[in-house]
C-alpha cells in the first residue's frame, strides 16, 4: 500500500483508460467532450509506456511516449478543425445531429 | 516512501476525479479546465517518477498547445447548445446501460491484466536502451531521439506538417464580398494605365470622363 510500484501506476492508467472509454460510449450530445476523453485514452496510454520504462530500466517506453504526444497534438489540431468546417457548413455540432451518413 | 506515496495518492486523486469532471461536467469550457487539470496532475506524477523531459513536455504541448486550441475552438463555436447533458437525456437513452456495461467490463479486464501479468525472464537481456542514471533524463532522451531514433523523429515531424497544412487548408474559405489585394495585378500595372497627360487649355479646365 505504502511502497508504490508500476502495478499503481498501471492501475491509474487503467482507470483513466476506462473514464476516456466512457466519457466515448455515452456522451451523445457534445463532439468537443469526445475528443477530450480520445485525449484522455492517449494520456492513460503514456502513463503506462513512462511507467513500464521507469520500472523496468529501458528508455525507449519515454521515445515512444514523444511520438504519441506529436500524433496526439496533430490528431487534436486536425480534429478540432474538421469540428470547426462542420459547424461554418452545417450550424451545428450536436452528435445526434450528425447524421448524414445515416449511421 | 512514505511521503512519495502520499504524493502519488494525491496526484492520481486529482487526476481521476478530474477525468471523471471531463466527462460529466454540464459546460464544455469546464470540462477544458478539467482537461488542463488532469495533464497537470499527470505531468506531476511524470516528474516525481523520474521522467522530467516527458513531464515537461506535456505541460508544453498539452497545457500550453491542445488544451488552448481545444478552449478556442470551444468559444468560438455557439457554446450554449453545447451543453452536455447525457444523464437526463430524453428518449433515445438506451445506450447508457450497454455503455457503462462495456466499459466495467473493459476496466475489470484491465485489472485482471494488470494483477496477472510477470516479467519474462530474459527481460533483463533484451532492454533496448538502459537508463544511464550519471546523465539527466533529458540528456539520455537527447543522445537516443537524435542517433538511435532519427528516422522516427524525423516522421513525427513530417506529421506535424502535414497536421498543420491539413489544419491550414480545412479552415481556410473565400469570403465573397471581402476587398482583398493582389499583388500581381499592383506590379503588372505600368505608367500607361496609371496616368494619363492632358493639355490643358487656358480658362477651360478638364474634363473627367468616369
Amino acid at each position: 500500500m505504502l511502497s508504490i510500484g508500476l502495478g499503481h501506476y498501471l492501475t491509474l492508467a487503467a482507470i483513466i483508460f476506462t473514464i476516456g472509454v466512457v466519457g466515448i460510449f455515452l456522451n451523445r450530445k457534445n463532439i468537443i467532450v469526445i475528443l477530450m476523453s480520445i485525449e484522455l485514452i492517449l494520456l492513460a496510454v503514456n502513463i503506462n509506456l513512462v511507467s513500464f520504462s521507469i520500472f523496468i530500466n529501458d528508455l525507449s517506453g519515454q521515445v515512444f511516449t514523444l511520438f504519441i504526444l506529436t500524433v496526439a497534438a496533430a490528431e487534436a489540431a486536425i480534429g478540432l478543425a474538421i469540428i470547426v468546417v462542420y459547424y461554418r457548413k452545417s450550424g451545428t455540432i450536436r452528435v445526434e445531429e450528425i447524421d448524414r451518413l445515416k449511421g | 516512501m512514505i511521503a512519495h506515496a502520499i504524493v502519488f495518492y494525491i496526484f492520481s486523486l486529482i487526476a481521476i476525479v478530474s477525468a471523471i469532471m471531463v466527462t460529466v461536467s454540464k459546460n464544455t469550457v469546464n470540462s477544458v479546465f478539467f482537461l488542463i487539470l488532469d495533464f497537470i496532475s499527470i505531468s506531476c506524477l511524470f516528474i516525481m517518477i523520474g521522467a522530467e523531459f516527458l513531464g515537461m513536455i506535456m505541460l508544453i504541448v498539452y497545457v500550453g498547445a491542445v488544451a488552448v486550441l481545444f478552449l478556442f475552438v470551444v468559444m468560438m463555436l455557439n457554446v450554449a447548445q453545447q451543453k452536455n447533458e447525457w444523464f437526463n437525456s430524453s428518449g433515445r437513452s438506451s445506450h447508457i446501460p450497454v455503455g457503462l456495461l462495456v466499459s466495467i467490463i473493459i476496466f475489470f479486464e484491465l485489472i485482471i491484466v494488470i494483477g496477472g501479468w510477470k516479467y519474462k525472464p530474459d527481460l533483463l537481456d533484451s532492454i533496448a536502451i538502459e537508463i544511464n542514471t550519471d546523465l539527466t533524463n533529458t540528456q539520455s532522451l537527447g543522445s537516443v531521439i537524435y542517433t538511435d531514433y532519427i528516422h522516427l523523429f524525423q516522421l513525427s515531424g513530417m506529421v506535424l506538417l502535414v497536421a498543420m497544412i491539413g489544419a491550414i487548408v480545412l479552415t481556410f474559405r473565400q469570403r465573397s464580398g471581402v476587398k482583398r489585394q493582389s499583388y500581381f495585378k499592383q506590379i503588372s500595372r505600368d505608367r500607361k494605365d496609371g496616368i494619363e497627360l492632358v493639355d490643358v487649355e487656358n480658362n477651360k479646365g478638364v474634363k473627367i470622363d468616369a
